[in-house]
Order: C-alpha cells, then sequence, then structure tokens
C-alpha cells in the first residue's frame, strides 16, 4: 500500500509537468485575449525539435532550449494570424496545430525514415534530492524540468501581477480598447504574450521527449494540449490554480496506470478515459463561475 | 499662440463624409464646446486630435508645432487626454491600475506604490476616489472621475471630454463642472462636448457648431444665445414638443403588485412598488437615477426575476417569465445603456429585427431579403443615418438610438417602457423621439417612462411617479406637479406626496 502510495505521488508530479508548462503557456495567451489553439502543435513541435537537438548535440539543454524557441516562432506566428491578420483565433490556431504536426512529422521522415521502434536517446536523469530518505527521497527524485515547471508557477503569478508587463498583458486581455486609449502597444503586448506562451508549451512537449520517454512517438503528445485548454478554464486563470488543477488531472492519471496493474475485469480503455472524465467533471463544476478573460476571441483592430 | 489647431481636417468612412475640412482652434485655458447632432462629426474629429483615427486630410498643430498623432500613446506624450463618450477602463483592475497602466516605466509594478501614487495625484487634483476598489463596482460618476485623473496623471494641459454629463445626474454635473473650473483655473484647456445648450452656456467660453461634418461657426458664449445655437446645429428653429389634451380614463395595461426586487449585489432594490399604467397615459418615474429605475426596468423586461409581488399585463400574469413573454405579450422596450440593447457586430438591418425573429423565418431560415427591407423601410421612416448593412458599432450615438426606437415600435407594443430615451440625443432627435412617444400615447399606447430630465417629465407626462430609495413616494397628476415639489420628493425630502398613495 505505501510502495503504491509513494509510485503515485511520484507519478503524479511527472504527470502534472508537461501540463503546468502548457497550461501556463496557455495562461499568458489567454490573459491577452488570445485562445491558442496552436498548443497541441507547439507541444508536439517542441517534442520533436527538443529530440533532435538534443540527440545531435548530445546536449539535452540545448535541446530543450532550441524547442523553447521552436515554441516562440510558433507562438509569433499566431500572432502574425490572429492579431496582425485578425483571422479567427480558432482558425489560426487549429491551423497551426495542423500545420506543426505536419512540418515535425515531415522532419521527423527526413531524419529517421520510418523506423520500426521509434528512436530514442539516453533522457534526463532525476535529481537525488534527500536520495537517502526512504519516503521523501523517492517522491522529490523528479526531473530538473519538474521542479523548474513547479518554479514556474509563482513566476507566472508575479509575471502578471507584480509586473507592468503582466498589467499590460491583463488589460490587453480585458478591454484593447481601454489598454490602447491609456497608451499601451496592444498589438506588441499581444505578440509578446504569445511568444512566451509558446515557449512555455514548447518545454512542455520538450519535457515528453527528452525526460518522461527518452524517445520520439508520433502520439507522444496524445491530446494534452487540448487538456491544457480545459484545464486553463478550471484554474479561471489564476497561475497557482494552474497547478492544483495540474496536480489533479496528473494524480487520476497516475491513479488509473496503477489501476490497471490491479487486473480488474474491465478493458483497459475504461481506465484510459477516466482521468479525461474527471476533467470533463472538474470542469462542469469549476467552469460554472468561470470568468473569461472578456477580450477573449476578439481581434482588435483600430479602423 | 493657440493650445491646439486643427487645420482642415477631412476623414471619410465610406460613403459618409464625417469630417469636412475642418477647422478648430483651442486656446490655453478655456472651455471650447464642440456642438452638433448625431452624426455631426464630433466624436471623429477628437478620436482624430486623439490618435485614435487617421485623418485622410489636414494637419494637426500643438502649441504651434506641427504634430503628426498617429496612436494615443504620442498624443498622451503631446498633453493631451480624452474622456471618451464610452468609458475606456478595465473593469476587472483596480482604480489605480487603471490610471497607471500604460504609464509606467521599469519592469516591477508595486500595487501598493501604484495606490500611493494615485492617492496622491488624485488629492492634487482635487478628484475623490478609491485607488484601491475595483473599477468594476465603481458607479458611472466615480467611473468618470477616473477617466479625468487619469488624463490628468499622464500631465495632460488638454482634455478632451465627449459628452461627460449625458451619464451624470444632475449633482455629479455640478461636481464636474467644479473640476472644470478648477481645470481652467491652472491653465488648463478643455473641449466639451455636449447636447444640453444650458450646459454649454454654463461652463463654456467659446462654441464650435458642427453640422454634416463641417463647420458651421465658432461664436463668443457672450455673443450668442441657446436659440441661435439650436438654430446653428439644426440648420432650422427648434419648437419643443407638446402633449395634447388630457387623455379619457383608459384600460389598465400594466398593474404591479407590491413588487419587491434585489440588485446585482443582493440589496433590496424596489420595495412594495405598486403602479398602474393605463391606455393611452404615459406615467413617467421621475427619480435620480440609481433609485431602482434601472431594476425596475429590468424586473418589465423580463430579465430580472421579482423578489415578491406580481406582474400583470392586461391580466395576464407575467411575474417571473422569461423576456421572450413579455416581447409576445406586447410589451415594447427602450433599454437605458443602447449598448447593451443592440449588438455591435451585427448589422443595422440584423439589430432591428432581433426580438422578433419568428416574424423573419421561413422554413425555418432567416429571410434575410426580408430583414434588408424591413431595415431599409425603418432606416427611411425614422430618418436614421445608415445602411441596412451597416455595423452596429459604426453608428453614432443618436442613430443607435434610434434603430432602438424603430425596433421597439415597429412590434406595435401595447404598452412600451422607455428608459432615458433621450440620452445623448441632439435637439433635434431629442425632440423626434419625444414626438414619437406621444404620437404612440395618442394612439393608445401605455408608455411607462423613466427619466430623470424633469423638463422632460413635465413634456411629457400625464402621471408622474416619484421613485425614491426603491419606493414610490408619491403619484401626481401634471397639473397639479411643480418643479420645486418634484425635486424635493425626488431627494426624499417631501413624502407628503405619499398621502395620495399609489394608486391615484
Ligand atoms: N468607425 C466608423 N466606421 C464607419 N462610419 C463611422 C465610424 N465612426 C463614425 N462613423 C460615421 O461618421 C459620422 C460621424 O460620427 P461621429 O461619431 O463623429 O458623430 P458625433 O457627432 O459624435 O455624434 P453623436 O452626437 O451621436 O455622438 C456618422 O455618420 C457615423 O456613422
Ligand atoms: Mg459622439
Amino acid at each position: 500500500m505505501e510502495v503504491l502510495l509513494i509510485g503515485l505521488l511520484a507519478a503524479t508530479l511527472r504527470v502534472a509537468t508537461p501540463l503546468i508548462l502548457g497550461t501556463l503557456g496557455e495562461l499568458f495567451a489567454e490573459r491577452a485575449g488570445i485562445l491558442n489553439l496552436g498548443i497541441e502543435g507547439t507541444m508536439f513541435c517542441g517534442a520533436f525539435v527538443g529530440f533532435v537537438v538534443g540527440g545531435a548535440t548530445g546536449n539535452l539543454w540545448f535541446g530543450v532550449l532550441a524547442a523553447i524557441v521552436s515554441g516562440i516562432f510558433a507562438g509569433l506566428l499566431m500572432g502574425l494570424m490572429s492579431v496582425r491578420l485578425g483571422v479567427s483565433q480558432h482558425v489560426s490556431g487549429l491551423g497551426i496545430t495542423l500545420l506543426l504536426t505536419g512540418l515535425s512529422l515531415f522532419g521527423f521522415r527526413l531524419i529517421y525514415g520510418e523506423p520500426r521502434i521509434p528512436p530514442s536517446i539516453q533522457p534526463f536523469t532525476k535529481l537525488s534530492i534527500l536520495g537517502q530518505v526512504p519516503i521523501l527521497g523517492e517522491i522529490l527524485g523528479q526531473y530538473a524540468l519538474t521542479y523548474i515547471a513547479l518554479a514556474l508557477v509563482p513566476v507566472c503569478w508575479w509575471v502578471l501581477y507584480r509586473t507592468n508587463f503582466g498589467l499590460q498583458i491583463r488589460a490587453v486581455g480585458e478591454n484593447p480598447e481601454a489598454a490602447d486609449a491609456a497608451g499601451v502597444n496592444v498589438f506588441l503586448t499581444r505578440y509578446l504574450a504569445l511568444a512566451i506562451a509558446g515557449g512555455l508549451m514548447a518545454a512542455g512537449g520538450a519535457f515528453l521527449s527528452l525526460a518522461q520517454l527518452g524517445a520520439f512517438t508520433y502520439g507522444i503528445i496524445a491530446g494534452r494540449g487540448w487538456v491544457c485548454i480545459a484545464l486553463i478554464i478550471f484554474a479561471n486563470w489564476q497561475p497557482v490554480r494552474v497547478l492544483w488543477g495540474a496536480l489533479l488531472f496528473g494524480g487520476v492519471f497516475a491513479l488509473q496506470l496503477r489501476l490497471q496493474t490491479l487486473g480488474l475485469k474491465l478493458p483497459y480503455e475504461a481506465f484510459l478515459a477516466l482521468p479525461y472524465l474527471v476533467t470533463i467533471a472538474a470542469l462542469a463544476v469549476a467552469g460554472r463561475n468561470a470568468t473569461y478573460p472578456a477580450a477573449l476571441l476578439k481581434a482588435y483592430k483600430r479602423e | 499662440m493657440p493650445a491646439i489647431q486643427m487645420l482642415g481636417i477631412t476623414k471619410r468612412f465610406d460613403p459618409v463624409l464625417a469630417n469636412d475640412h475642418v477647422d478648430f482652434s483651442l486656446e490655453p485655458g478655456e472651455i471650447h464646446a464642440l456642438l452638433g447632432e448625431n452624426g455631426a462629426g464630433k466624436t471623429t474629429l477628437m478620436r482624430i486630435l486623439y490618435g485614435l483615427y487617421h485623418a485622410d486630410e489636414g494637419e494637426i498643430l500643438v502649441d504651434g508645432q506641427l504634430a503628426h498623432i498617429t496612436s494615443p500613446k504620442e498624443a498622451i506624450t503631446l498633453g493631451i487626454g480624452m474622456v471618451a463618450q464610452h468609458f475606456t477602463l478595465v473593469p476587472s483592475l483596480s482604480v489605480a491600475e487603471n490610471v497607471v497602466l500604460g504609464y509606467t516605466r521599469g519592469l516591477g509594478f508595486d500595487p501598493l506604490a501604484a495606490q500611493q501614487n494615485v492617492a496622491e495625484a488624485a488629492a492634487r487634483f482635487g478628484i475623490k476616489t478609491d485607488p484601491a476598489a475595483l473599477v468594476r463596482h465603481l458607479s458611472v460618476g466615480e467611473r468618470q472621475r477616473i477617466e479625468i485623473l487619469k488624463a490628468l496623471y499622464r500631465n495632460a494641459r488638454v482634455l478632451i471630454m465627449d459628452e461627460p454629463t449625458s451619464v451624470l445626474v444632475p449633482q455629479e454635473v455640478n461636481v464636474l463642472f467644479e473640476t472644470l473650473e478648477r481645470l481652467r483655473a491652472a491653465g488648463l484647456s478643455v473641449i466639451f462636448i455636449s447636447h444640453k445648450l444650458n450646459e454649454v452656456m454654463a461652463v463654456c467660453d467659446r462654441i464650435t457648431v458642427l453640422r454634416q461634418g463641417r463647420v458651421v461657426g465658432t461664436v463668443d458664449k457672450t455673443e450668442t444665445s441657446q436659440a441661435e445655437l439650436a438654430c446653428m446645429m439644426v440648420g432650422r428653429e427648434t419648437f419643443g414638443v407638446v402633449r395634447h389634451g388630457e387623455h379619457p380614463q383608459g384600460q389598465v395595461r400594466l398593474r404591479l403588485d407590491h413588487l419587491n426586487a434585489l440588485d446585482n449585489k443582493g440589496l433590496p432594490a424596489l420595495k412594495q412598488v405598486s403602479l398602474e399604467v393605463q391606455a393611452g397615459e404615459i406615467l413617467c418615474i421621475a427619480g435620480v437615477s440609481g433609485n431602482g429605475q434601472a431594476e425596475l426596468a429590468r424586473v418589465l423586461a423580463g430579465t430580472l426575476k421579482p423578489a415578491e409581488g406580481r406582474i400583470l399585463v392586461e391580466d395576464q400574469d407575467l411575474t417571473g417569465s422569461d423576456p421572450s413573454r413579455f416581447l409576445a405579450a406586447g410589451v415594447g422596450r427602450i433599454p437605458e445603456e443602447r449598448h447593451e440593447g443592440t449588438i455591435g457586430e451585427l448589422s443595422v438591418a440584423e439589430n432591428m429585427v432581433l426580438e422578433r425573429l419568428d416574424d423573419f423565418t421561413r422554413n425555418g431560415l432567416l429571410d434575410r431579403n426580408l430583414i434588408r427591407r424591413h431595415g431599409e423601410q425603418l432606416i427611411a421612416e425614422y430618418q436614421i443615418k445608415a445602411q441596412p448593412t451597416d455595423r452596429m458599432r459604426t453608428l453614432s450615438g443618436g442613430n443607435i438610438q434610434k434603430v432602438v426606437l424603430a425596433r421597439a415600435l415597429s412590434g406595435k407594443p401595447r404598452f412600451l417602457v422607455a428608459s432615458q430615451p433621450t440620452r445623448g440625443l441632439d435637439v433635434g432627435a431629442t425632440e423626434y423621439v419625444r414626438s414619437k412617444l406621444l404620437e404612440q400615447r395618442d394612439q393608445g399606447v401605455a408608455v411607462l417612462l423613466i427619466s430623470e430630465d424633469l423638463d422632460e417629465v413635465l413634456a411629457l407626462a400625464d402621471r408622474i411617479a416619484v421613485i425614491y430609495e426603491g419606493r414610490i413616494v408619491g403619484v401626481i397628476p401634471t397639473q397639479e406637479a411643480s418643479l420645486e415639489q418634484l425635486g424635493l420628493m425626488m431627494s426624499g425630502a417631501c413624502p407628503q406626496g405619499a398621502a395620495r398613495g399609489g394608486n391615484s
């Protein structure tokens, strides 16, 4: 029982890591008034670019960095479409997901051909914090990226609520006309927010290929981007609640993995569906008093 | 040297020529009024000065220097501040955050320091405010003071105020005028847009009148009169409307029976309101705004469910019904906040049929042609300056109000609720709306008019019900009403009207 619980907690943090990164990214985009449905593709691209660069340079951190850069470009592309050209945010976001997924797969074919087993690398090793201490050591023995993700939660809070840039993001996402009249550059603010968002999302993808799996597969993201879109509503656009949302989903996900091994007479798909069902239920409860950024989905034009 | 000179400004919104070679100059330390009918181009001219629109032709000089103002940021740097017709505040942010937004330096933002700074600035300019309060929780008058503070905080030397008084109650107007006088004494210049000629004559030094995008003239206050200004604006003399004849005792169309309702914060807003409105009469709800009028209008639209009491429309009990049932029962409405009554992204013609889509549906689909023809017809009938396909948000304030009026009346209501229907309208449009309301009355419609403009109340009402703190403190026939008595009742100081009872 104890072993089970320790494993569960450790796995929860691991599963939550890409979700924290992706949802914090989406948080920046949406607080600035842009729904970025490019998240799924941006994470996929991050996983791929991180894997390739990490493998080629032999330094996994270079991989993470390259992934972030690719994510920033993806965010700027989203900005070009939805901020500059005023294309519907749904259309441009889904377009970017399709584009980046396609490009990444294309790049994969060019580099690796069509291997029968997915290519792999030596992934990040887990940190050994309090390694000797029995229970705590096992729970805290996580990847460095997990700690970075956890640390980013207060950092994002600080950026949003304690910097001028954060104030501008919040204003632009609520009432761009007012922000503009007050002398805020609405377009620049939205571009920057989208760039940060893209970088965070791609880092979430890179975590999967460089740490959790040490490999790259076609289904590596497996809808995590869409889960982030749901979590942001659950979190009511608050950084700290992003953490709780990601941990809840991570916890249920880790739980269903363990339930599968108990040998219950249920098809394994039922277990797989569990975290998503919990997400929907949590959304139904929390989403009812959701306070959307008022300018979400609205392109800003000055005539 | 003038503080601002605008020379030959032209701005075209195809097919409208909103500004046609406009010359305008503003001296330091003067309050300069900009007058004109709805759609005359006042807001457009000011948006050009503030960098929100770009002029197609013409130039702007600030303190004698040629200025290229392409964004509000540049206007702010040049010392120009603007309080827009629709407030540009972020409701979810605090007062302090709104004031410093876009005018901060460095990386960090310290909410407490910002509140401190804003409190100091507010004290310096003599503006009362709570810097920590969320703007969402402020009244309209308070929001406007934040807008002024925002401009002053940015060291504005020129303050543009676009119809600042149209949203204020009389007491707040006085506070605003005191603030403006103080700013003038400090050497600031103010551009003041208003449709109320008495206000213009009270505070302004010079007046520029626009008509259909062109300057009709600039006059000194001392050398003109309200009648002359009205004539310059409209191009003809105006006379105001008159109510003819006493209405015969009609059938009761609306009966409110001991109605109680709560406001958004859960506090009692309507207390034991009992009223009757008869066919062929205009019953006015007079009172200082914020005394329950908004809630009364919402209750009668079906968007606020009363906590207690009954609503009877022609003996049909509509208590707790949906807005659609109210519409079906023949209740027409002209909502107070016209931007909430219309949808900016939809076309004018579409907005005109919003309340009765069923009538414009064929085989389950909207009949676009019918909607367009209906739109064209109403636009012609109500002399609205717009095309049926124009987006609603591009219309000027007065034209939006005409669309709302046309929509309400085209449904052939049997009972009409009109909230502040002439707020923000120019002299001519005001006259037009009032005459339409009287026309409805004469056709036997029961009209409930909510207004805080006592001139309007006395000109239109058959009976006047005064509301104070959610209670009807008295109902009096208009012949027996005097300004003094109404004023006293509205301030809650004169309960003797109440002796007459709520059901005269
Ligand atoms: N963004 C826009 N797009 C198209 N037409 C516009 C736009 N803004 C204004 N107009 C048109 O320009 C004309 C002038 O409008 P403006 O808002 O300046 O009038 P106004 O004098 O401020 O009127 P009001 O007293 O009703 O506020 C109107 O016919 C209006 O429909
Ligand atoms: Mg205007």
